[in-house]
């Protein structure tokens, strides 16, 4: 029986909230560099970072209230002229409200505006309409645009260093609040559109995004035990894709299995997928992540159980296909 | 209200009635065009260009440029023109690369192919939040440029302009000045018997908005006395953010096309394009 897969794993490897430590970052830029702005809707309470933000660079803040689609506008028109601008707040208002200002305002505009949707997948807990669980597809599908899940709250802190230089407009999904951490060493370089091999192993692959990491890597910690050496592969931007990373996979290990938090249609797993089949190579080959239909109702863990992708569910899927 | 310059308003209109004929000229040669919402703007949007606006074309990256954001970009074909006429590129560069795989002129203006659109615009309803970002930034710069966006009346059907225009009033912009085209002909009818927008007034004002009508939009004369009568652009003071409202009339200056819906978009045949340019000699000269 594998390790079971709790957001308890983080009190061994230490808890992080990657809303807490995107915001503490944004901060530490925006003292130096003025033209770093921080927009959200309706999501600066008395208290939290976002208002400790407000309270510290008044200037470089904006709440625009419940309005994600003026948000990115605003965005737009700021980095027009100069700024650079971070845009937080739920995900799958970002994601799907927001979807006509982002692919026309930022993506055909180029501008590098970094948008951040919280509440990934289904982290939010709050059921179908606070779910995020279309931007993956929806991102890809806009031209030029970037798509990025760090795989934990730490990671998401060198995402945000990374953001100065890639003057791109780009998507940031993250998790709802702490979540467990996947590195216990942070001493990794990491670099947009670079997957990380997060485990080596040449027995199976389990390429995950956000997290789905930590699923997977809960899953290969398990299967070590049991002698299987499964490579995990932290494929932290879905476009763009690293090709190599996967290719590499298929034919030093014949067996690929995407974890996601996010519909299996148009997702990490379709990525990949996309990846094998052109490059004309094959392999034992399964989509792990929500089946097409609003998702049930429950906590993160409970659902990724019921739908087969917490560490049991990898495991068993993997276990098929040896 | 002291009245214009009376030279200055003979030469803008003069102007207009020269960019409408040229609108008409390239609609003929690249086969189509939004002509009748870039007529109803055309007064304002001269005045705009060759005289009330902080704007060189030699000069385009200038930080303390005004601003203007063409939220109705279907009619940046008018602005091509005007580009053209200011010498920043000729007019077979414009005729030979409208609406080709390799050409810079689409039906809605790209910013990264033609420099001096301000933001690349077409989708209704984008504008007005882009602008007023970008009036933000010039806050933030306490830079004294003034933003323009200009909108169609349709367009206000489209909600995404209420969270700017209600996010514009919060934050009283100083350097801010929307610019209403109200030809109250949207693309395939009129717009009060689509959705009624009336009372346009009322409703900017009810949003917190220094609301300025100007009854003949297309009269070059009260075009002129409504820019001079702006206050100065201050980024930093905060007031209601300016509404001026043009009521305009669509395909303003040829007359079978004024204030009907199918000339929205069209094609003009040699024929058609000699009656076009004749009825704006004879009938483009405001005060109707």
């Amino acid at each position: 029986m594998s390790e079971k897969s709790t957001w308890d794993f983080g009190t061994m490897l230490g808890m992080g909230s990657a809303r807490d430590i995107f915001m503490h970052k944004i901060m530490e830029i925006a003292e130096t560099n003025k033209n770093i702005m921080y927009i959200t809707a309706d999501g600066s309470p008395a208290g939290s970072m976002q208002d400790k933000f407000r309270k510290k660079f008044p200037d470089q803040f904006i709440e625009v209230g419940i309005a994600e689609a003026n948000a990115i506008g605003i965005a737009s028109g700021l980095a027009l002229n100069g700024k650079r601008p971070y845009v937080n707040t739920f995900g799958p208002f970002l994601s799907l409200r927001a979807t006509d200002q982002i692919n026309l305002d930022l993506a055909y505009n180029e501008v590098p505006v970094c948008v951040i949707g919280t509440h990934g997948g289904v982290t939010s807990g709050g059921g179908p309409t606070h779910y995020t669980l279309s931007d993956f597809g929806i991102m890809r599908a806009i031209p030029s645009m970037t798509m990025i899940a760090p795989a934990d709250a730490n990671q998401c802190g060198k995402l945000i260093d990374a953001t100065l230089t890639y003057n791109k407009p780009m998507f940031v999904r993250v998790a709802r609040g702490e979540e467990p951490l996947v590195y216990e060493n942070q001493d990794y370089e990491y670099v947009i559109g670079k997957a990380i091999t997060a485990k080596e192993g040449d027995d199976a692959t389990l390429i995950g995004a956000g997290i789905g990491v930590h699923n997977a890597m809960m899953a290969a910690k398990a299967l070590q035990a049991e002698g299987i050496n499964v490579r995990v592969i932290d494929m932290h931007t879905l476009k763009p894709i690293d090709a190599e990373a996967i290719v590499n996979a298929v034919k030093q290990t014949g067996i690929v299995i995407t974890v996601e938090d996010h519909n299996i249609i148009s997702g990490l797993g379709d990525a990949v997928a996309a990846v094998i089949a052109e490059n004309g190579i094959g392999c034992k080959f399964k989509k792990l992540g929500l089946p097409d239909e609003f998702a049930a109702l429950g906590t993160p863990e409970e659902l990724y159980e019921y739908y087969g992708f917490d560490a049991a569910g990898i495991i068993k899927t993997l276990k098929g296909f040896m | 209200m002291a009245k214009a310059d009376p030279d200055l308003v003979a030469r803008l209109k003069e102007k207009s009635k020269d960019i409408a004929k040229q609108l008409c000229d390239m609609t003929f040669h690249i086969g189509t065009a939004h002509v009748g919402g870039s007529l109803s703007m055309c007064d304002f949007t001269v005045a705009l260009y060759y005289h009330f606006m902080n704007f060189d074309p030699e000069d385009l990256k200038n930080p303390d440029r005004d601003r203007l954001y063409l939220s109705k970009g279907h009619n940046g074909c008018l602005i091509y023109n005007i580009f053209a006429d200011l010498g920043m590129y000729t007019k077979e560069f414009l005729y030979n690369g409208y609406n080709k795989i390799d050409g810079k002129f689409g039906q809605h203006p790209n910013r990264l192919y033609i420099p001096g659109f301000e933001a690349s615009m077409g989708s209704l309803g984008h504008g007005l939040s882009i602008s007023v970002g970008a009036a933000h930034a010039g806050r933030m710069d306490k830079r004294n440029y003034r933003v323009f966006c200009i909108l169609g009346d349709g367009e206000l059907q489209e909600g995404s302009n209420w969270e700017a225009i209600m996010f514009a009033a919060h934050h009283k912009y100083g350097n801010y000045v929307e610019i209403l085209d109200q030809n109250r002909v949207q693309g395939n009818a009129y717009t009060y018997k689509t959705i009624n927008m009336e009372p346009m007034v009322d409703r900017w004002t009810a949003f917190g908005w220094d609301v300025r009508e100007i009854e003949d939009g297309n009269d070059m004369q009260q075009v002129v006395d409504a820019f001079e009568s702006l206050p100065a652009s201050d980024s930093q003071e905060k007031r209601a953010p300016i509404c001026m409202i043009f009521k305009t009339l669509k395909g303003c200056g040829i007359d079978f096309m004024e204030n009907e819906p199918k000339w929205h978009a069209c094609g003009l045949d040699e024929d058609t394009l000699n009656e076009c340019k004749l009825s704006i000699e004879q009938n483009r000269s405001g005060g109707r």
